[in-house]
């Protein structure tokens, strides 16, 4: 080629590359965090981009832990996590950083047990009792109590756990902590943990899977993937003595339960809420912004989005498995937008 | 041979040597970066923890409490079993394919076993949970009771555990090995199994001759076999249960290095919990070193022996007047 071909050439592609963004003056924004609500953000971004097309919103999908050290090195915009970060996170980030809850989830207890069809009854301690290894059988008299009428086999239970840090793990070790005083003092709360024995799955994948093929497994999995995978999961006491089986329903109240005490940044912990049809597993997720943003266009175009999420993009967490936001969650939540300086 | 190399020739020479250098430098400095980042990201744990990280079982994110043991425990054990494991299989295919097999099988069956080679981990992984696990606890189950009270089969048939992990690691390896072995076994010069036959061998001891003579190149086959199960990751951490505990039961769920720092890296937030992590990479760095020159130590000793002069023994004058492996 000539010199000036070989230019224009060049030329072209450099228009074509730089040129075309500016034609359609597209802003990306980078998040990252949280797996769990992976699904439903996506599927937010997505919708929303349809009616904004000039909003591109990448989230990866790296682990609250991963989410969060990235937004206190600034490298991400946004972040997500299933856990609220603790004081010492947040004292670590160059700035505040505020957390909006997006969706709530919810942890089922799933097993295996070959013969048994019935939807078994489990109670925090029961569950707790499991996880630490005092109860060994699936007939020990504390299970059959609960389920008077279920032939239970004796076999051994087999507890499942995350093998990898999540805010699934999070959760449930907040609720056994809340209502096992001895799970707390022995295991603990965080998204990973020193389970005394049992198995480690990785992911929620694979826990169900191990849960799938071993009889006799009893694991812990998001409400979204035991529907999914048509994993039986059993019912749970909650705070109010009701035995109840999770469902989007059922953790919603969780949430409407809480708004009335729900602390101004947020960061709670409604496991275990009151309430007749609370279930006692639900969780926030968390979407964590700074308050004081240094890209302030960025910063407007999220809090609109975010405004759309509270409120359009709620209707599309039925479809995907999550249960929405409460109305008096989101009237909070909307008031306190208003404290990220644009 | 041509005189001495013109200016013109010399300076491109020069430039061929020094780049080639560059490439062997490169590497070596990149090893040393790899370790030196590892130690520098590692320095909070080996501060708090000191040479008792090595000793110690418990790995309790809560407490900030680390050891690494279990880990370092589950890899060599499950590394060891699965070469015990595939070492009789793969040198069986490498011999099988050099030796007896009819030629037109031989392309076909090489291909076949390369194939496993090609196959990515996860897929082994996924292979593992759906396939081999059930096969597992069927065979715990079926074990009887006598035998399930010895300290090696003990515990309850889950079927993830020790046992699956170390069978698919056996099944990673073998195409590793048996490759390198046919390699090895192909390079025997057929003066070897001649003069073995000129004395009367049978078809074996003829084999066992070539064998003989190929073990440096074997060994290093095996050797090979365990680096790759020793740094395996994916297809471990879904069979082997993920549960850090030190025991001898192949029944158990144990936990590697490389499968820790995989399942728990993203979810560290503490800095304390990520300098822990990083430093079980650094002890998986340094016992890959340790072996890898335990083994080379091996092959030299084993190489010595081939070149000294042996007894009055046809075929092993036939060998030192051949080239070693």
């Amino acid at each position: 080629m000539t010199v000036t071909k070989k230019s224009a050439l060049v030329g072209l592609c450099a228009t074509l590359l730089f040129g075309s963004p500016m034609l359609a003056q597209n802003t990306q924004i980078n998040g990252a965090g949280a797996s769990f609500p992976f699904p439903v953000y996506t599927k937010w971004f997505s919708e929303y981009q349809k009616l904004h097309p000039n909003v591109q919103v990448n989230y990866q999908s790296i682990g609250s832990g991963g989410g969060i050290r990235q937004l206190s090195n600034e490298t991400v915009f946004f972040g997500a996590s299933d856990g609220p970060m603790t004081d010492e996170q947040l004292a670590a980030a160059p700035g505040k950083i505020l957390h909006f809850p997006t969706v709530l989830g919810g942890v089922v207890p799933s097993y295996n047990l070959p013969g048994v069809t019935a939807t078994l009854k489990f109670t925090g301690p029961v569950l707790a009792e499991i996880y630490l290894g005092t109860i060994t059988k699936w007939n020990d008299p504390q299970i059959t109590k609960l389920n008077p009428g279920v032939a239970l086999p004796a076999t051994d239970v087999t507890p499942v756990h995350r093998s990898d840090g999540s805010g699934t793990n999070y959760i449930f070790c907040d609720y056994l902590s809340k209502v096992y005083p001895e799970f707390k003092q022995k295991v603990g709360i965080s998204t990973s943990v020193n389970w005394p024995g049992g198995v480690g799955g990785k992911g929620n994948e694979g826990v169900s899977g191990l849960v799938k093929q071993t009889p006799g497994a009893i694991g812990y999995v998001e409400l979204i993937y035991a529907i999914q995978n048509n994993i039986s999961y059993g019912e749970v006491q909650n705070h109010d003595g009701k035995f109840l089986r999770a469902s989007l329903e059922t953790v919603t109240e969780a949430a409407a339960g809480a708004a009335k005490a729900m602390p101004a940044d947020f960061r709670v912990s409604i496991t275990n809420a009151p309430g007749a049809n609370a279930y006692p597993i639900s969780s926030f997720t968390w979407m964590l912004f700074y308050e004081n943003p240094k890209d302030k266009l960025r910063a407007k175009l999220m809090v609109d989005f975010f405004k759309w999420a509270l409120t359009d993009g709620q209707k599309y967490c039925a479809e995907l498995g999550y249960a929405p936001l409460p109305k008096e969650v989101v009237a909070l939540e909307e008031k306190a937008l208003a404290k990220i300086k644009l | 041979m041509p005189s001495a190399p013109s200016p013109r020739r010399k300076s491109k020479d020069l430039g061929f040597r020094a780049g080639t250098g560059f490439f062997a430098a490169l590497v070596v400095l990149l090893v040393a970066g790899i370790a030196f980042v590892l130690w520098r990201e590692s320095r909070l744990s080996i501060a708090k923890f000191g040479f008792s990280f090595w000793k110690t079982k418990t790995w309790d994110p809560v407490s900030g409490d680390f050891g690494a043991l279990p880990f370092i425990w589950g890899t060599l054990y499950s590394s060891f079993i699965a070469l015990l494991i595939s070492t009789p299989v793969a040198l069986g295919i490498a011999i099988f394919l050099s030796e007896l097999s009819p030629r037109f099988l031989r392309t076909p069956l090489a291909f076949l076993t390369e194939l496993l080679a090609a196959i990515p981990s996860i897929v082994y992984g996924l292979w593992g949970v759906f396939v081999l696990v059930p096969l597992v606890r069927k065979l715990e189950v079926w074990m009887p009771e006598g035998l399930r009270k010895s300290p090696l089969f003990s515990g309850p048939p889950v079927g993830v555990g020790m046992l699956a992990a170390a069978l698919i690691l056996a099944v990673m390896v073998i195409p590793f090995t048996s490759s390198v072995a046919r390699e090895v076994l192909k390079a025997v010069p057929q003066t070897q199994r001649e003069a073995a036959y000129a004395l009367g061998a049978t078809r074996w001891e003829a084999i066992q001759v070539a064998m003989r003579y190929g073990r440096t190149g074997i060994l290093g086959a095996i050797i090979l076999g365990l680096g790759r199960a020793i740094g395996e990751t994916m297809a471990v951490t879904m069979v082997i249960g993920n549960s850090p505990t030190v025991t001898w039961s192949l029944f158990s769920p144990q936990y590697t290095m490389a499968a820790v720092i995989a399942n728990e890296f993203t979810e560290a937030a503490d800095d304390l919990y990520l300098s822990a992590l990083i430093e079980i990479g650094l002890v998986l760095f340094a016992i890959t070193l340790v072996i890898n020159a335990a083994s080379r130590f091996l092959i030299w000793s084993v190489n010595r022996e081939v070149k000294a002069p042996a007894p009055t023994n046809l075929a092993a004058a036939a060998a030192r007047e051949a080239t070693t492996l």
